[in-house]
């Protein structure tokens, strides 16, 4: 068999995507294998009614690190993000609303309607939350320290964090040491009483977890989501002039530029190994592949259990594997409007509809969603997370018409009664727009054309484990040197020449193509 | 200064800890005056005789956590006493059939077998585990934490040697267990190893014991650990039931104390901390009385120590934030109950083995779970998780002749109640108690001849315990270690110089272990001289 | 409540001396006479007639049956062929024994395995993925092993097929007193013998029929403690004795490959992937630190540290399983973990675990004995097991 690759990648997300053009800009030869006949992954913009764009599962790039953004030159291949003023739209029943802006003072103004302590905590508050994020960030662009292995340059990583950390000052160490294993109400509890503020901060702390706020390591997540952006600035949300799925392509157009090759259709049934070292990939056409490192972007379960197979792994790997939590806790329902949504609280068209529309008046709200979906339930009142790129990017709608994409949660994968079918789909689509109606009476009038999409769906059409978008639960005991299985965090594997590049490792989904950075400069050193 | 100082120490509170840290400084050859606000001694650790001849284990109603160091060092079997192993633990189950867990393996094995094939070939490989975790966190549970921020040199070394041997000495896979325990939720955690749901649910119920949580709240699994840490007699994992009630293990602590020369007194009500220029000298007595020492030692919890005792103008403004911070939401209620029968199980004799252990009320993870919901929203537990133990059955003196007493551990009944807790609140709760056990146990109505119902208020205004927690402060991740009970002040020292913390709101928590107790003395010996001098 | 075996009701009413033991949740009968001097003379002299129900059986059965087995077990089961039986122990992934037992082939896409421990977990940890179906016999089906020179002529008497024609470690679908059984030729006695294994509920007819047939050729039933100097003497491991199984040890170092309990034999490195290859591969190029050895101490050497105190050696009377030290010279160089009096070959034997250097048969070593009270150490030296391994075992 001649062997015309160096390296395979399994999958073609933004974060195999990533890892493809780093080694093609490393001068290696790169095959990349995405099983549908689009790039991307769940990163995509579909038409999926005529002239209707819908960001089918991802509405917008959380953090992107910026040496990714360089390195690879995206500007010039076309990736724009957008930054939506305001950041937050969160309406009330009762007819108030919360606004949160780019700008910090306008936000206090704002927060001022609502307590004076809140709006006077504010300021630091944001320092706070920086803080913790600018200590994530250091974190997120090196590869988790394998602390058993005690090697120099892990103790070196491991004390430079710590160095970092140090650097705060002793009070703000202990602070950020503190805050990680907090739930997220608890944390908001000490700082705000407006309900409806902490509902919505809150809710980045349950984004994509079968947790509810007040689960330990949620405000965490809160931190996660923050990183990335600005001081003060939360619920930043980044949306991609053309919809996401121009992030695929800007990055399918640097890993091209560099000479990687793209296949899509091409479906990747089995990873080659002999003698415990991967040699190649099967497609499912019958046709073999051979490279000297096979990169999967898919999640480890699918991996580990599909790709590779139980029997050519070590038993306590397989059982590790078969515990990680995945659990997708999230839905979506995509909806072609013929007009803007009216909200009673501000009606008509204004700045409030270009951000983030955040149904969450409260954490109680929010746990209440939660217990629904702990028993196997879809919340009766779910929180609600819409947006409407059509308005940033006209190009997305016919002339006057929009697209609004809603990420629903809870929507638990496993069912009380089983599987996902049609009266539950339609159940979920009901509750959503009743719940969105109830803020915005026009709304059901408005729905030209809907899309549901379950995690059952997500299972299906994108391989991903349980529906969840981000290849595992981004939970305390799922993060760091423990993903995406203790001991093997820095993206190598049991099975020699396989690496895994998802969003399944360290440092997770909701921040693009960071796992896929770090994976390639691990490749390459072993290359 | 100009005052002399009547003692070396004053310990306030006479709870199980306050006595412990007493009894070790006063061997060291100090002289102690140990204050206690109530007439009897013991805290939340007292027997007391509510209704005639029978005897209640009033708050706290057993003992795992005792450390056989405090029983040895201060020869406590000499003083009384008797701890008899609880060996066995029952869950009733709906429609009569039950999961009982006996002392002997074999027997146990072929009870989960009943439930689970899978899970009798696990049961033993996770009691393993949790022996080698408990084991692994031992270094840390009998060491005053170091703190990761100091600059301390001595600290850091500590902290290095911790460093050393978390990521040397520990085997990895043992190392990453732990991790997983100190992270996840009980039910997680043992969603990994088990299949059978009452199994999962009472071997869960440990997790909750005491928090504001429920079984699906990441940080249980921890919780569950603590429990496992108890050791009798060097096993891991046996509870006892101390002969004549858990007041036994208060007054053999004090027993030792008085031996060893502690002064105590008891309906002293300490209104104040006396502090000048940032020292503590001594305590005002509510009775107007002050008495003056080199050391301060506060038994009670952070909350009423710095908030009402110390005044506030003493204390820097960030602890004092700290303090206020602190969780202690207290989530049990305790029901005690005179019954002229033993209750009797459906499915089960009337009398048996599976009586003298403990009783557990859970029978799945989702009934713990809708027990939790209740709380979070402000109501007690509909159908709370019930945790019982028959003392008479053990101990046919705490009762008269073939009559018994039961203590039942309550969760959840939140200290803030909507509405807040009143009389009719108060027995609307013990209904739910009794009602939980009757759908288990019918006969149980008929046989109670007195009822006592102690929600978190009572234990609040009774023991002083604030917000009714029996832990002093929730075991929450971001409440343990260096962080028990503020960062920066785990290791029993305050602010205040010559003032000490010795009780469950230290570092390692809750339970009758007396660990913190005998931590803080120890801390105190180490640095008499030192803090008098700087 | 411990379990009463199957037999329970006939085994009962045998048993003289009340003396029970556990075995897996079970009560056995250490010996029925009041000592068991007799029943380990009926297993080499003529007949011996054992409970051995107690022991964990698995059916494991499917199109994947092979691939199963084949990842959990060291042998080649693949090699085994239709009522085949394999002797296998099997690994950790690190390649620590977890349990060892009997392997047999029942057709070719069913196999039973017979354990110490229960297995069942780790067997279905193993299937996931695989079209097979795992069922625990444990309960269902009974067993007694016939064991003894005239084990055969009793057997041949109350069943329907030909006993001449069933090889060493082979098993046989037959009728035994009109029952449907199978008949292994197995044992744990190092002699000629074998195991019947029927449905619980027959197991007291099988052995009523046996003991009738047997009474004319002196078959005893026979419990654990004549069984225990039986094996000891056939030089057959004993779990939980002589190894501690992976799955209960504390630390790593207590636990023990096959290599290091003296099983190379039994593991197949170029099978394919197995649970614990490629670890044991790495044990096999570096060589092992340790071995399971034969130890026979020295007559004249026992003789002389009692005749000091003026007394006759005093030897054991039962099979003893605590860990004795072994040394060279002065330096510990290993334990024994079993050992006897063995009354047929008059010599003081033993097993252990000990250093790769000392571990060449012939080497003299010391064993710790007790002489009155005092520790002292018995010349002994390195034997080749079994002790005792007579031809008609195989023929």
């Amino acid at each position: 068999m001649i062997q015309p690759y160096d390296a395979i990648v399994v999958g073609a997300g933004h974060n195999g995507l990533t890892t493809a053009a780093y080694l093609a800009k490393a001068d290696k030869r790169v095959l990349v294998l995405e099983r549908r006949d689009i790039v991307g992954g769940v990163t995509v913009t579909q038409e999926v009614h005529t002239g209707f764009k819908f960001d089918t599962w991802v509405h917008g790039v959380g953090w992107l690190h910026p040496k990714v953004m360089r390195d690879l030159d995206l500007a010039h291949h076309g990736l724009e993000i957008l930054r939506n003023d305001p950041t937050v739209f969160a309406p009330l029943p009762d007819g108030a609303h919360l606004t949160l802006w780019q700008d910090g003072g306008k936000t206090v103004e704002t927060l001022r309607g609502f307590s004076s302590s809140d709006a006077n905590k504010w300021g630091a508050f944001a320092e706070r939350v920086a803080q913790v994020a600018q200590i994530l960030e250091a974190a997120y662009s090196v590869t988790p320290p394998d602390i058993r292995a005690g090697s120099f340059d892990d103790l070196i990583k491991i004390l430079k964090l710590g160095g970092r950390l140090r650097r705060l000052g002793r009070r703000n160490m202990m602070e950020v040491i503190r805050l990680l294993p907090m739930s997220v109400a608890e944390f908001l509890d000490e700082w705000f009483e407006t309900d409806v503020l902490k509902g919505t901060l809150g809710a980045s702390g349950i984004s994509g977890i079968f947790q509810g706020p007040r689960a330990s390591g949620t405000t965490f997540i809160l931190a996660h989501h923050h990183v990335g952006s600005p001081k003060g600035v939360f619920r930043s949300l980044g949306l991609v002039r053309g919809g996401v799925g121009n992030l695929s392509a800007a990055l399918a157009g640097a890993a091209r530029q560099h000479g990687a090759e793209i296949r899509t259709g091409a479906e990747v049934e089995q990873v080659v190994i002999v003698e415990g070292q991967a040699r190649g990939v099967v497609l499912a056409s019958g046709e073999e592949i051979a490279a000297s490192q096979i990169i999967s972007n898919a999640d480890p379960h699918a991996t580990f259990l599909g790709l590779v197979g139980p029997l050519n792994l070590p038993q306590d790997f397989v059982q590790k594997v078969r515990n990680i939590k995945f659990r997708g806790a999230c839905a979506r329902v995509n909806l072609a409007l013929d007009e803007l949504p009216s909200f009673t609280s501000l009606p008509g068209d204004g700045p409030h509809l270009r951000g983030v529309i955040s149904i969450s008046p409260s954490l109680n709200y929010l746990e209440r969603a939660y217990d629904d979906a702990k028993y196997g339930g879809i919340s009766q009142q779910p929180y609600l997370e819409a947006s409407i790129p059509s308005l940033a990017d006209p190009t997305l709608a016919p002339s006057g018409k929009h697209v609004m994409t809603i990420a629903v949660q809870y929507a638990p994968y496993q069912l009380k009664q089983g599987l996902w079918d049609d009266a539950q789909r339609e159940l979920l689509f009901d509750t959503v727009v009743e719940t969105l109606t109830e803020y915005a009476p026009n709304l059901t009038g408005a729905i030209l054309h809907s899309q549901v999409l379950t995690p059952l769906d997500l299972e299906q059409e994108f391989g991903l484990t349980e529906g969840n978008l981000n290849h595992g639960e981004l939970t305390l005991d799922q993060l760091f040197f423990m993903r995406p299985v203790p001991g093997w965090a820095q993206y190598r594997t049991p099975i020699k020449n396989l690496y895994l590049c998802g969003a399944g490792t360290h440092p997770g989904g909701g921040v693009a193509a960071a796992s896929g950075y770090n994976a390639a400069r691990e490749i390459l050193k072993d290359a | 200064m100009g005052r002399v100082p009547h003692y070396d120490a004053i310990v306030i509170g006479g709870g199980h800890n306050g006595l412990t840290t007493a009894a070790y400084l006063a061997k060291a050859g100090k002289q102690v005056l140990l204050l206690e606000r109530r007439d009897i001694l013991g805290g939340a650790t007292v027997t007391e005789e509510i209704y005639p001849g029978f005897k209640y284990s009033v708050a706290s109603y057993v003992v795992s956590l005792l450390r056989p160091d405090v029983i040895r060092e201060l020869k406590l079997a000499e003083h009384g006493l008797e701890i008899v192993p609880l060996e066995s633990s029952f869950s009733p189950l709906p429609g009569g059939d039950y999961l009982v867990r006996w002392a002997d393996r074999d027997q146990t094995r072929r009870e989960i077998y009943r439930h689970s094939p899978h899970d009798a070939d696990l049961y033993p490989e996770f009691g393993r585990l949790m022996s080698q975790m408990a084991r692994a966190v031992k270094p840390l549970i009998s060491m005053a934490p170091p703190d990761p921020t100091s600059l301390n040199p001595k600290e850091l070394l500590e902290l290095a040697k911790l460093g050393r041997y978390f990521a040397r000495d520990l085997e990895q896979e043992h190392f990453y267990s732990l991790v997983k325990l100190m992270t996840m939720s009980v039910a997680d955690f043992l969603d990994e190893w088990f299949e059978s749901e009452p199994l999962k649910a009472v071997m869960s119920s440990s997790g909750i014991i005491g928090t504001f949580l429920g079984p699906r709240s990441p940080g249980t699994a921890y919780v569950m650990l603590h429990h496992f840490m108890g050791e009798i007699d060097g096993v891991f994992r046996a509870w006892g039931f101390p002969r004549g009630g858990t007041g036994a293990v208060a007054e053999s602590i004090a027993s030792a104390a008085r031996s060893y020369g502690v002064e105590i007194r008891t309906s002293a009500d300490v209104e104040q901390v006396i502090v000048k220029k940032g020292r503590a000298l001594g305590v005002a007595l509510e009775s107007g009385e002050e008495i003056y020492a080199r050391r301060v030692v506060s038994g009670v919890d952070p909350k009423r120590t710095f908030l009402k005792l110390v005044d506030e103008s003493h204390l820097p403004s960030d602890f004092v934030e700290d303090i206020r911070r602190f969780r202690i939401q207290g989530s049990s209620g305790k029901v005690n109950l005179a019954l002229s029968e033993l209750p009797h199980f459906t499915g089960l004799p009337a009398d048996g083995p599976h009586l003298r252990g403990f009783i557990s009320v859970g029978p799945s993870i989702e009934y713990l779970e809708r027990a939790y919901d209740d709380a979070k929203y402000g109501a007690f537990s509909r159908r709370p998780y019930l945790d019982i133990v028959i003392p008479s059955a053990i101990d046919p003196a705490m009762a008269p002749p073939g009559k018994h007493v039961m203590s039942i551990f309550v969760q959840h009944a939140p200290y803030n109640l909507n509405g807040g807790w009143n009389d009719a609140q108060r027995e609307a709760f013990g209904d739910a108690v009794v009602d939980t056990l009757a759908e288990f146990a019918p006969n149980i109505k008929d046989a109670i001849l007195h009822r006592q119902v102690l929600t978190p208020w009572d234990l609040e205004q009774v023991m002083g315990l604030t917000e009714g927690n029996i832990f002093q402060g929730e075991l929450s991740l971001h409440q343990l270690f260096f962080l028990r009970p503020a960062a920066g002040w785990a290791r029993y020292r305050t602010p205040v110089k010559n003032l000490y913390l010795c009780g469950s709101a230290a570092h390692p928590g809750g339970g009758i272990s007396s660990a913190p107790g005998r931590l803080a003395a120890l801390e105190i010996l180490k640095n008499w001289s030192k803090p008098w001098s700087s | 409540m411990l379990r009463g075996t199957p037999f329970h009701s006939r085994t009962s009413a045998l048993c003289e001396g009340q003396n029970w033991r556990r075995w897996a949740g079970y009560v056995v009968a250490g010996s029925y006479e009041l000592t068991h001097e007799r029943e380990y003379y009926a297993i080499r002299t003529t007949a011996a007639l054992i409970d051995i129900s107690p022991l964990h059986k698995y059916r494991i059965h499917g199109p994947d049956a092979v691939r199963v087995v084949d990842r959990i077990v060291t042998r080649d089961a693949s090699k085994c062929a239709v009522n085949q039986i394999m002797y296998t122990p099997w690994c950790t992934d690190a390649g620590k024994v977890l349990d060892d037992g009997t392997l047999w082939r029942l057709d070719e896409q069913t196999f039973r395995l017979t354990a110490a421990e229960p297995n069942l977990h780790w067997l279905l940890e193993n299937a996931i993925g695989l079209a097979v179906e795992i069922e625990d016999e444990s309960d269902r089906i009974a067993a007694v092993a016939l064991q003894g020179p005239n084990s055969r002529e009793i057997l041949k008497l109350i069943s329907d097929t030909d006993l001449d024609t069933l090889g060493y470690f082979r098993l046989k679908r037959a009728a035994v007193a009109d029952l449907p059984a199978i008949i292994t030729r197995t044992g744990y006695t190092g002699d000629l013998g074998y195991e019947i294994w029927v449905e619980a509920d027959q197991a007291g007819r099988l052995w009523d029929a046996l003991m009738a047939a047997g009474r004319a050729y002196g078959i005893l039933p026979t419990g654990i403690l004549a069984l225990d100097i039986a094996r000891v003497e056939a030089g057959l491991l004993l779990l939980e004795v002589d190894y501690v199984p992976a799955r209960q040890a504390e630390v790593a170092s207590q636990t023990s490959t096959p290599y290091e309990l003296g099983l190379g034999w039994t593991v197949k490195l170029d099978k394919g992937p197995f649970i614990g290859r490629q670890a044991l591969a790495e044990q096999k190029r570096r060589g092992l630190k340790w071995k399971f050895v034969g130890i026979e101490v020295e007559w004249e050497s026992l003789e002389r540290l009692y005749w000091e105190f003026g007394l006759p050696p005093q030897l054991p009377t039962e099979a003893w399983r605590e860990s004795v030290p072994v040394y060279s010279g002065r330096q510990w160089i290993g334990y024994a973990t079993s050992g006897c009096w063995s009354p047929i070959l008059k010599k003081y034997l033993a097993m252990g675990h000990l250093r790769a250097q000392y571990a060449k048969p012939g080497t003299p070593v010391k064993m710790e004995v007790k002489v009155e009270h005092q520790r002292k150490q018995a010349a002994a030296r390195v034997v080749k097991k079994p002790f005792f391994d007579p031809e008609r075992k195989r023929a």
